[in-house]
């Protein structure tokens, strides 16, 4: 779970770096040149196997942990008052990994499909894809809740990793913990503001 | 009249352990394979020795009544565990520990076995420190010392207030090991309920499983009883609601002597009792005694609040009774001085059964130290204060919270009220210099016997005897024995006396299910427990006691009439367990009576109100009295008393001074 | 100041281990506040004997929280309400006057119930017995002070010794997982030079053990720790998965 964590989210912050580059506003030049390479490149396309296979280990290995330690407390308790020593968003990972599945379907729909098994780039960018599909309400919201499941997901996930991986360190652990939560609050707020700009015209 | 027979090697005390070490029998490594030892408790002592039998080839099988032998009530002990190191260079030394050991014990115990304890006391602090015990240290890695009550050195080595807990998980795991390896065959949640003796020596025992209710035979060529005091005759104690006599009181009944019953150790420094409610006591550790401040108010019924009064109207009674060893007087000395505080009124709380321990004097101190080792030239009084209190939390922490849990109160801010309570018990089954019980192949180890702490036990000094019997001693002196067994096939556990004896333990408890009377057996655990501390508790006459073993025969009577067992016989049946338990305190503390009755002097945790100095100290009498007091069971309510004369050939005996 | 409660208990009773259990509703009053919570049990029980019944079954001994051995799931929460406590130390000053409290047992596959709040934590001796000790025979020792260790790496071991193996983190923990437990004792003896030695068999034995036991995996989510009644910190669960890890990658 760790290391395919730690990957996703190594790839979470290339992607959302590269994404960024629509709020230049130069009407998508940048972002489309960005997005060409990234279609092109022969080490990116062969990284991008390696990512659906990190991403399908990630899936699987959840799914796995959860099953088996559902079948660790065959009677449960009457009464849980689970708020006393835990967060809510780290007994819920499966939850929130489950919600981010559903968004990341539509999501690869949306611009995976459209970019890569289409040949929609001839004449109509990704750039223009992406404002296309944000003009609809209804997705900005989906696409609003997946971040913020993202985010939660991250919360956990992040300092989670490195403790799964055994760099716990009374003296790091608090920065990775900062970082952590700096880094869940940022990314998935950049992806959050993208359709929301899209929708709003506040970009180009 | 029988001999008892110590068997203490000849020789000069210092050489008399080496030179029976190297001399005892051997049993050869392939017929330790074929020996089988039970040991019951696991313990300092049962663990500890059931891990060093087994390291050196034994079979052994283990039992405890708890769900894991780490659970045992060694893992309680506070405070730390004496060790003649002199690490701190301040003139410690085995015949140092020795004397105090003897003297503090009021001159009432064997000198051979309390020079051996000595003499092992470092290989103990070796052996647990390999083990990774993780015992306070100093900044240079060194390990850190610290004092108890009845010494001028310091000798107690220490893991902060959990010492007891530290040195069992490291005979625990020593155990597990062996149990891992298949050396150990462990049984928990198992109560031993007889000793099968054959041809007079002990072959085995009758076990319960709690779990099921199944009656278990297991034969051994050795039976070891590692299962501690019987402080819980006295309902209210230290001691964990489990400890009990029932072993030791089977083997009583089955030939083994029971030595100075009456000599019971009350514990100065205790949570005082808050209502009926209460089920157990807590102890505060002595080394509070340290550096906490022993008072009560100079006026008689004085209720003001403790902070309200003055210095000067403040009576530090033991700095006042006692300046040489001041709040450091070894237990009985401190506890008594407390009851006798508040017997004349002058004692404090809602209950005035209750002295004040108090750190405010502690924590100035330490927060002016603080401040110098800081360069502080001016602290102000907030600043000392704070530094003062962070660096008795380190001390002590956990015995102010378990404090503050317990009664409410801050012992940050106000003084503790403490009052004695029942501790320990000196007493046990009697055993030679091997020992072994007057029944050869029966074993008692650790608080179980009698033999090392004589009429009173200095702290720190029970898991060092604990872990000395079961490290350092019976891996050599059951070789005494067992040379001469290697020809004894393992038994039959169907043999004639394994059945009988199964029987009579299944009729004894059939009997106590079908009593079906009318009160549980607490009711009648009580009513014991308040006769034994009024009249056999810190303060004993003639007269009670004469009364009280009248009063305790009614209440056999009574309790064997109307007790009420609820539940199944082939259950889990806490009920039936603590029944039989009770059963046996009962006659026990008849035999405590009785004995305390017999020694018509004070000594140690035994004080006769009848025998003491012009300014209240215990008057022994070493004319008559110089002897060990071995109880034979005859017949119910009947027991016949041996006497092993004390011989002090090293110490010179004295009225023991603290002053 | 001691005041009076009237409460309503509802109490997990079950025959044995082969019977299904169910809970049963007690009312129970005038309880002091100065009681411990076993005392109000005790209260309960004796007041069950006399009307009859049977008492309700639960582990305990020391009553002074280090033996380990009482261990009640209390509203929700192993050991109650209190943190850094067992349920022998809970005070009935901590709950209100006509408060509801429920009480089960620890529950998880590897702690089966033997009766009512009684299970079989058997288990955690099976993990220590698997590799949690120094193979040092009595007598092997040198002297005490041969080998000086660091304060800090002795007090960091101290407190990872001070776990006192009541599963509480078992049974706070969402997924049943004796990650704390188990790590303790590999850190305890990972940080002293006298466990160093086996320490890698140690990490892979002791985890080959808890998984053989049927414990769940670790989520992170530090409900362990902030249950434990001894404070065990979850950075000994990481130190566990750097043990595990490199044994893994050195063995032979």
């Amino acid at each position: 779970m760790a290391i395919t964590g730690l990957f996703l989210i190594s790839f979470l912050l290339v992607h959302c770096s590269l994404n960024a580059l629509i709020f230049l506003n130069d009407g998508g030049v940048a972002f489309n040149e960005g997005a060409e390479f990234m279609g092109t490149n022969p080490v990116i396309r062969t990284m991008e196997i390696v990512l659906f296979a990190g991403l399908l280990l990630h899936i699987y290995d959840g799914l796995r942990l959860w099953f088996e330690n559902k079948s660790k407390r065959p009677v449960a308790y009457a009464v849980v008052d689970g708020a006393a020593n835990s967060k809510w968003y780290s007994r819920s990972m499966g939850l929130l990994g489950t919600l981010l599945l559903l968004f990341l379907i539509l999501h690869l729909k949306h611009f995976w499909y459209f970019s890569r098994l289409t040949e929609g780039l001839e004449d109509h960018t990704l750039y223009a894809e992406m404002q296309a599909v944000f003009m609809n309400p209804v997705v900005v919201i989906v696409y609003v809740l997946g971040c913020i499941s993202l985010g939660y997901h991250l919360l956990h996930g992040f300092s989670s990793a490195f403790q799964s991986i055994g760099w716990n360190h009374p003296k790091y652990m608090p920065t990775i913990k900062t970082i952590g939560a700096i880094f869940s609050i940022v990314i998935p707020a950049v992806f959050a503001a993208m359709p929301i700009a899209f929708y709003f015209h506040l970009i180009q | 009249m029988t001999k008892l027979d110590a068997k203490i090697p000849e020789g000069a005390l210092a050489d008399k352990w080496t030179k029976y070490r190297s001399s005892v029998s051997l049993v050869n490594p392939a017929n330790k394979r074929s020996l089988e030892i039970i040991v019951v408790g696991s313990g300092l002592a049962g663990a500890s020795a059931a891990a060093s039998l087994a390291e050196l080839g034994y079979k052994v099988k283990v039992f405890c009544f708890q769900d894991s032998p780490r659970r045992a009530h060694s893992i309680a002990a506070q405070g730390g565990i004496n060790a003649a190191k002199n690490y701190q260079n301040d003139g410690d030394s085995v015949y140092r520990l020795f004397y105090d050991t003897i003297k503090g014990g009021d001159y009432r115990a064997r000198e051979a076995n309390v020079h051996r304890l000595a003499e092992v006391s470092g290989s103990i602090i070796d052996q647990c420190v390999a083990q990774g015990v993780p015992f306070a240290r100093e900044y240079g890695g060194l390990l850190s010392n610290r004092s108890f009550g009845g010494t001028q050195v310091q000798r107690t080595f220490y893991a902060a207030g959990q010492t007891g807990q530290q040195l069992l998980l490291g005979a625990y795991s020593a155990l597990q090991r062996q149990v891992g390896m298949g050396n150990v065959k462990m049984y928990t949640r198992h109560e031993m309920l007889d000793v099968v003796t054959i041809d007079g020596k002990a072959r085995g025992i009758i076990a319960r499983d709690s779990v099921t209710g199944a009656l278990e035979r297991h034969f051994g060529h050795a039976v070891l009883l590692c299962t501690g005091g019987y402080g819980n005759v006295f309902y209210l104690s230290t001691n964990a609601m489990g400890s009990n006599v029932t072993a030791a009181w089977k083997a009583h009944k089955k030939g083994a002597f029971f030595a100075n019953p009456c000599y019971t150790q009350i514990h100065p420094t205790c949570i005082p009792v808050s209502g009926d409610h209460q089920s157990k006591l807590t102890l505060m550790s002595e080394s509070l005694r340290n550096d906490g401040r022993i008072w009560v108010p100079k006026k008689q019924n004085d209720n003001r609040k403790a902070n309200e009064i003055p210095e000067d109207e403040r009576d530090y009674y033991l700095e006042r009774r006692y300046p040489a060893f001041g709040n450091l007087v070894p237990r009985d000395i401190a506890s008594r001085a407390a009851k006798e505080r508040c017997d004349a009124g002058y004692g404090v709380g809602t209950s005035k059964m209750a002295v004040y321990l108090d750190y405010a004097a502690a924590i100035i101190r330490y927060g002016k130290a603080e401040a110098n080792k800081n360069n502080m030239h001016n602290p102000s009084d907030e600043e000392i204060q704070a530094m003062g209190k962070a660096v008795v939390k380190e001390k002590y922490g956990n015995l102010f919270d378990m404090y503050k849990q317990i009664t409410g109160e801050d012992p940050y801010e106000v003084p503790m009220r403490i009052y004695p309570a029942v501790h320990y018990t000196m007493g046990g089954l009697w055993v030679d210099y091997n020992l072994m019980t007057t029944v050869p192949g029966l074993y008692a180890l650790g608080e179980a016997n009698f033999s090392d702490h004589g009429a009173n036990r200095l702290g720190a000094s029970a898991l060092m005897q604990g872990l000395a019997d079961g490290y350092f001693v019976i891996p050599y002196t059951i070789g005494a024995y067992l040379a001469s067994e290697i020809r004894t096939p393992a038994i039959s556990t169907d043999s004639e006396d394994f059945v009988a004896a199964e029987k009579a333990v299944r009729d004894r408890l059939e009997t106590l299910m079908n009593i079906k009377g009318t009160k549980p057996v607490d009711y009648f655990h009580k009513r014991l427990g308040k006769i034994m501390w009024d009249e056999c508790g810190m303060a004993r006459n003639a007269e009670g006691l004469k009364a009280s073993i009248k009063e305790i025969q009614a209440l056999q009577k009574e309790f064997w009439s109307d007790v009420k067992i609820p539940g199944e016989i082939d259950n889990l049946n806490p009920e039936l367990e603590k029944a039989g338990r009770v059963a046996d305190f009962l006659e026990l503390g008849e035999l405590m009576c009785i004995d305390a009755l017999d020694r018509n002097e004070s000594c140690g945790g035994h004080f006769r109100t009848e025998y003491q100095t012009e300014d209240g100290e215990a008057l022994r009498d070493d004319e008559k009295y110089a002897y060990v007091a071995a109880w034979e069971y005859e017949k119910q309510s009947t027991f016949k008393l041996h006497k092993e004369e004390l011989k002090y050939e090293n110490i010179k005996i004295a009225q023991r001074s603290y002053k | 100041m001691e005041g009076h409660l009237n409460l309503t208990l509802k109490i997990w009773r079950q025959k044995n281990a082969n019977v299904a259990g169910k809970f049963e509703t007690y009312q129970v009053s005038g309880i002091s506040t100065d009681m411990s919570f076993l005392e109000m049990i005790d209260v309960l029980n004796n007041r069950l004997i006399e009307e009859g019944d049977d008492p309700v079954a639960f582990d305990h001994d020391c009553r002074e929280g280090i033996c380990g051995m009482c261990s009640m799931y209390i509203n929700g929460r192993p050991h109650g309400p209190n943190r850094g406590v067992t349920t022998c130390q809970l005070h009935m000053r901590s709950f209100q006057d006509g408060e509801t409290i429920t009480v089960e047992p620890w529950r998880a596959s590897a702690f089966p119930v033997i009766k009512d709040l009684v299970v079989n934590r058997s288990a955690f001796d099976r993990i220590i017995a698997a590799g949690g000790f120094v193979s040092v025979n009595t007598g092997n020792a040198q002297d005490a002070n041969n080998l000086p260790i660091p304060k800090e790496d002795a007090d960091e071991a101290f407190a990872a010794a001070a776990c006192i193996g009541c599963g509480a983190c078992v049974a706070a923990c969402k997924n049943a997982s004796a990650m704390l437990f188990t790590s303790a004792k590999i850190s305890q003896l990972a940080l002293l030079p006298q466990g160093k030695v086996e320490a890698a068999n140690r990490a892979q034995a002791m985890v080959a053990q808890m998984d053989e036991e049927g414990f769940g995996a670790c989520s992170n989510t530090g409900a362990c720790e902030a249950e434990c009644p001894k404070g065990i910190s979850i950075e000994n669960i990481a130190r566990m998965n750097r043990e595990y890890f490199s044994a893994t990658f050195s063995s032979k």
